[in-house]
């Protein structure tokens, strides 16, 4: 659906072109360029301090930046274009009501936009039920819960029927079960939404469930961007690969490679055949993801995994229904995940020897 | 303190009987003070918000300056507005000096600094992401200020009792550009004084007592405010 959209125009609707913006002599946003396509959600995924908001406030014509472009179906538009700022709208972090209730809340952008009242209230209407809390529309704002008065924030946004929707860390200030409410809501809102979504979020676990394209920030500057298969299965560096999960490190050097694989000579001398290329001789790390390491007790009937180590499991950490593994074999280290279940099911204590396997297109090989 | 039970009983028999000696000074204070804040909030609330919401080189010195107009002597302030107004002064051919318009001017000199102080603590008490969010709305910027103000308004009441506070009890600016003449310029506080001195105590007390109400009502208002800002929980806002 969203394909067929884009082609149908062929310009993206909106784009930034070397957008620089520094504070304080700091530079916070120093990005090449980025797209967004019509009826897409992108998330900008990034820790605090990457430059996301920054960012946002730039492409939707809410700040200058220093140097750059912004362009809104090809046109080039200025800091606080109208047709851009009625286009767009943005969420941000907090939910920022105003005094009154949530239906004068909800209202606040249609009046801006000089909508006659009856279809106000048609349109308050839907974007209440769109959320799911049609029935607080009369309800004065300071009574409602963190979760809630975030709601009635999105449907403040969504009631405008913008063209882009900004959300800037939806579910940051919520609570677990608050926010995992919310972002499944979420999900259904954007896939039922015709608006372009951009999203921004810290958590991968988000950016990978809502978006189609993600756009990975570090210090400003966007370093990857592609579907969250292409980031999770090649992240293009060593920091998209760790804040995405392959937070797990290996060093080494390339030995040997061919045909899309690689060896890697590890420091603690076992050899790793990883996805990827390079030259030989290089020094390299080799991030992997704990989860994508497999165990299985000696004799146990073999896998396609190409990587198998004997090893004795050094440490047990249980992290509510998983639990994490330390494993040990000859000087190398690996981390584990598995389910309570599981190790029961294989009888695991410390010590007990085990076969540690993982694929070599769960290893990502980057230099150093 | 028969005299004062005496002079409490006449004061309250002035003020039933309606009085129009008592009750035309009342009805001028009310026009003199009451015109003098109008005044003070179209310059304050423009002054105080533009102080509170901009950021410029020397803006805490203009803070610091509007925070000194609070403690203005009245005396002073209708020092200077009787060199203006007088004869030889610049705005002497206005012919305002010993005329309610004269005491409307001194006393916007009082209340205007109140009004700018109280709205600059007014509007920097709402956060400032607010009006971004507004404006993420597609909210232009007078909008957004608009909603901001909304969003003080309680404080912004507060900045106009606290104005009328402020000039309805003063004595020495209407005194020295009004000169207390009676059936023109006599308000409240000066005809306390005099009538003090001519022995006519319960005319005073009459006058007196309107006073105290005027000052507690507006006090009283105040207060409500303030215990009610903290009071105010909206989800996450701040």
């Amino acid at each position: 659906m969203e394909n067929a959209k884009q082609a149908a125009s062929g310009v993206p609707l909106l784009e930034g072109v070397k957008l620089i913006r520094s504070y304080d002599g700091r530079r916070v946003v120093d990005v090449e360029w980025i797209e967004i396509r019509a009826g897409e959600v992108l998330a900008l995924l990034g820790p605090n301090g990457a430059g996301k908001s920054t960012l946002v406030r730039l492409l939707a014509a809410l700040e200058a930046p220093d140097a750059g472009r912004v362009l809104y179906k090809g046109r080039d538009v200025a800091h606080d274009d109208p047709a851009l700022r009625r286009a767009a709208a943005a969420l941000l972090q907090r939910p920022y009501l105003w005094r009154g209730t949530v239906a004068q809340n909800v209202e606040f952008g249609l009046k801006t936009r000089r909508l006659p009242a009856a279809k106000r209230r048609a349109r308050v209407r839907a974007a209440l039920e769109a959320v799911g809390v049609a029935h607080l529309e009369d309800a004065p704002v300071d009574t409602l819960s963190g979760g809630e008065a975030q709601r009635v924030a999105l449907a403040r946004a969504l009631a405008l029927e913008p063209e882009i929707l900004f959300l800037d860390e939806p579910t940051a200030d919520l609570d677990v079960t608050v926010r995992r409410r919310l972002v499944a809501d979420l999900e259904r809102i954007v896939r039922h939404s015709a608006p372009a979504i951009v999203l921004i979020t810290h958590d991968p676990g988000e950016a990978f469930a809502l978006a189609d394209r993600v756009a990975v920030m570090e210090e400003g500057q966007i370093v990857q961007t592609g579907t969250p298969a292409d980031i999770f299965e090649a992240p293009a560096t060593e920091f998209v690969a760790s804040f995405t999960g392959a937070e797990f490190m290996l060093s080494g050097r390339l030995e040997n490679a061919e045909e899309g694989t690689v060896i890697v000579r590890l420091d603690s001398g076992q050899t790793l055949e990883c996805a990827g290329c390079g030259e030989a001789g290089r020094r390299v790390r080799v991030a992997y993801r704990p989860e994508d390491v497999v165990i299985a007790l000696p004799g146990s009937s073999a896998t396609s995994a190409r990587n198998r180590f004997p090893a004795t499991l050094a440490r047990l950490h249980p992290q509510g229904g998983l639990v994490r593994l330390r494993l040990e074999s000859d000087g190398l280290s690996l981390e584990a995940v598995i389910t309570r279940h599981a190790l029961e099911d294989l009888g695991l204590v410390v010590g007990t020897p085990v076969v540690a396997q993982i694929k070599a297109s769960a290893l990502h090989v980057f230099p150093t | 303190m028969d005299v004062l039970l005496e002079g409490l009983r006449e004061a309250l028999g002035l003020l039933l009987s309606g009085d129009p000696y008592v009750w035309q000074i009342i009805a001028r204070s009310l026009q003199v003070s009451g015109g003098a804040v109008i005044l003070g909030l179209l310059v304050g609330i423009p002054l105080g918000t533009w102080l509170g919401l901009a950021r410029f080189p020397g803006r805490g010195l203009a803070v610091a300056l509007v925070n000194t107009g609070l403690a203005l002597p009245p005396v002073v302030v209708g020092l200077f507005v009787y060199v203006l107004l007088s004869r030889q002064g610049p705005l002497g051919g206005l012919g305002w000096l010993y005329t309610p318009s004269a005491m409307i001017a001194a006393q916007f000199v009082l209340a205007a600094p109140y009004v700018a102080a109280i709205t600059l603590a007014a509007v920097g008490s709402v956060p400032p992401e607010l009006r971004l969010q507004a404006r993420a709305l597609g909210a232009s910027r007078w909008q957004a200020l608009l909603l901001h103000l909304r969003e003080a308004r309680l404080s912004l009441m507060a900045a106009v009792a606290a104005g009328f506070g402020a000039v309805i009890s003063e004595v020495g600016a209407v005194m020295m550009v009004g000169g207390n003449v009676r059936g023109e310029t006599r308000v409240m506080t000066t005809a306390i004084m005099l009538e003090t001195r001519r022995g006519r105590f319960a005319t005073a007390m009459a006058l007196g007592l309107i006073l105290l109400a005027f000052a507690f009502a507006a006090n009283a208002f105040i207060t409500r405010v303030q215990q009610a800002q903290p009071r105010r929980r909206r989800p996450l806002t701040s």
